[in-house]
């Protein structure tokens, strides 16, 4: 913008020189370095994991081939469909419970205020401490089983935490099938989009596509089997308890973002529809929830980025050790720190930048190419 | 009349949803350990019992010590440098700066195990493996990309024609930030110190992997241990999460507004 003067610049260089270099070492050249350890056998040996100069030799893409194809690994697998189901029903719980409060919270009940701080304050908690007090909320026994015996009901049975049964569960073979027919379904809505906006060109690449990949899917992809044999996985009813927690916890941050959209909205905007005879759901399904799009946006990628990383939650509620609700970045540390199988670790770790960096790279592009725009 | 009823019946479950953990957590810390049973779990104590209290503070004093001290120390550093980094992004942009930033701010939202291993051994190899500095440090680090977005922000609205009277008056870089930004900075301050004491108070990745030692150990990894022992009498780890909460929950109650702009600024946005 303004650096009319060499000196001056020169100086804010040297300022933020420091901190840099710092980010480049922590995260560039850490990340850099977890990824060639993710290509090595290090820790496959216990003796060679401990020792003070250990004989590390280069294995290529293997610890990954195993993480998705091996016989050992189907904990990892297992973790990413519980990943896949936490993100899906914490997202979809803090969005609704948090659209719900800003709404009732919009229309001024007498102490907002009050409720406001009451929403919020869970927020301000550590995950360790939130997942202290749940733990005992959750007891198989107590806690919210016993909620129903306070009205004269007898108590509730459900197994939280603790629960082994698993629903909606599918085979880890017919993943590469369905992940084909899922994104033949995305390219085909681009598709749509195209050429209702008139962009042929962009239509006709993306339908072509979508046809060639279930073409692909219903002949060769049906075949391809990362496993000999059938491995089921399925959402762990166990972490249903967990979800409440979280969404406990972070339904408010979403209230906060939906409120402040809310008091956006212009007063004469509600009013120009309510004149043109439009009723309150009308109203919000026409006019506002239309506006709200973009922060439902933001709300998702920041929610979905905590809840892939989510780690220190379950360490509390469940346990590390309880596999039935283990997660990617629970099982990173168990692997890495407590059975020394460092470059499986490392690869875990690897896997798991990738999924936050799809999520967050584009959003990242997106915030700041409108923010120079502006 | 009806959408007024159904915005307070709306309005007192979610009360409930919030607060019903709250009431549990109190009930519990003040009942004697002999008189939890899974069965009362939800009736108030029949004798008011302080003793979990004392328990827990000579259990937790020393490890609410080190979190005061590495949050606090971890903080003003991570301010103070966030601080100088906003005020060049926002005034001094040097070529490059563009890029610079978006690979900065990535730093934020990394899923830290994917630089653990190496931090680890890092952390162990400048001789600072299982003390509170190493910590310290990480926190510092990692705490950077989003004090210089948040300072970078602020500072963004303090005028450039400031800028440029300081100039005319003969004043560089340093005489600029010294005397014209600095001063302003106050309320950028605030949030920056208010966001990172209470991000790292309630960290536990790091705290748990770095710091071996038990005589170091921050909060968050003490109250995690003793509530993830079998045996243990429930009253004392909600004691425990009562302490552990309550400077996070004093500066959100007394200081609210501050921290939620600091939430609000980790959603990005310029």
């Amino acid at each position: 913008m303004r650096w009319f003067n060499n000196k001056d610049t020169l100086y804010g260089f040297l300022v933020i020189l420091p901190s840099l270099v710092l980010l480049g070492i922590f995260v560039y050249g850490f990340i850099f370095q977890t990824f060639y350890t993710s290509l090595t056998d290090w820790g496959k040996d216990p003796a060679q994991a401990l020792s003070a100069n250990p004989q590390i030799r280069f294995i290529g893409f293997e610890n990954y081939r195993e993480l998705f194809t091996g016989l050992v690994d189907s904990r990892f697998r297992q973790d990413l469909v519980n990943t896949f189901f936490f993100t899906v029903f914490f997202i979809l719980g803090c969005l609704s419970v948090g659209l719900g409060l800003a709404i009732v919270l919009d229309r001024s009940p007498r102490g907002e205020g009050f409720f406001r701080t009451i929403f919020l304050f869970p927020m301000s908690l550590s995950f360790i401490v939130t997942g202290t007090i749940w733990r005992w909320m959750l007891q198989p026994q107590g806690g919210v089983n016993q909620l129903p015996t306070l009205v004269g009901l007898p108590k509730g049975e459900f197994a939280w935490l603790t629960s082994r049964e698993q629903i909606w569960q599918v085979s880890w073979n017919d993943l590469p099938f369905i992940t084909a027919l899922v994104v033949s379904a995305v390219l085909i809505f681009i598709a749509i989009t195209a050429f209702r906006g008139g962009e042929r060109r962009r239509g006709y690449i993306a339908s072509g596509s979508a046809a060639l990949l279930l073409l692909w899917a219903f002949t060769l992809g049906r075949s391809l089997q990362p496993l000999p044999y059938d491995e089921p996985h399925g959402f762990n009813l166990a972490f249903i308890g967990i979800i409440l927690a979280a969404v406990w916890q972070m339904s408010g941050y979403t209230m906060a973002l939906y409120l402040a959209g809310l008091r956006g909205i212009p007063e004469e905007l509600r009013e120009a529809a309510r004149v043109d005879g439009a009723s309150e759901w009308q109203l919000y399904q026409r006019v506002i929830f239309p506006l709200l799009a973009p922060i439902t946006l933001s709300a998702m990628i920041i929610l979905g980025h905590i809840s892939l990383k989510i780690f220190d939650l379950i360490f509390a509620m469940a346990g590390a050790d309880n596999a039935p609700t283990d997660v990617p970045a629970l099982l990173m540390y168990l692997t890495t720190f407590r059975a020394n199988q460092i470059a499986k670790g490392a690869a875990i770790g690897m896997i798991l930048l990738l999924l936050v960096a799809a999520v967050i790279v584009p959003y990242l592009y997106s915030q700041l190419k409108s923010e120079v725009r502006r | 009349m009806i959408g007024r009823v159904l915005q307070y019946t709306v309005l007192f479950i979610a009360t409930l949803f919030f607060l019903l953990p709250v009431y549990l957590v109190i009930v519990t810390a003040f009942k004697e350990p002999s008189a939890i049973t899974l069965s009362s779990t939800w009736q108030l104590p029949q004798v008011w019992y302080w003793e979990s209290f004392t328990q827990a503070w000579t259990a937790f004093a020393p490890k609410l010590q080190n979190s005061f001290f590495l949050t606090i120390t971890a903080t003003i550093l991570s301010a103070l440098l966030g601080s100088l980094n906003g005020y060049v992004l926002a005034k001094w942009k040097f070529p490059g700066a563009n890029i610079v930033f978006p690979l900065m701010l990535f730093g934020m939202f990394i899923p830290y195990q994917a630089v653990l291993i190496p931090l680890f051994q890092f952390v162990r190899e400048i001789g600072l493996g299982g003390s509170l500095w190493g910590l310290i440090l990480v926190h510092v680090v990692y705490g950077l990309p989003i004090t210089t977005l948040i300072f970078r922000n602020y500072y963004a609205e303090i005028p450039d024609e400031m800028i440029e009277a300081g100039r005319i008056d003969g004043a560089g870089f340093f005489g600029i930030y010294s005397r014209i930004v600095f001063p302003l900075s106050v309320p950028g301050f605030v949030v920056v110190i208010i966001w990172q004491f209470t991000q790292i108070w309630n960290e536990f990745l790091f705290a748990v992997t770095l710091v071996s030692s038990p005589a170091n150990q921050p909060i968050t990894v003490a109250l995690a241990q003793l509530a993830g022992g079998e045996a243990v009498k429930w009253n004392l780890p909600m004691a425990g999460a009562l302490l552990a909460a309550l400077p996070t929950l004093l500066v959100y109650i007394f200081l609210g507004r501050y921290f939620i702009r600091g939430l609000l600024a980790g959603s990005v946005k310029g």
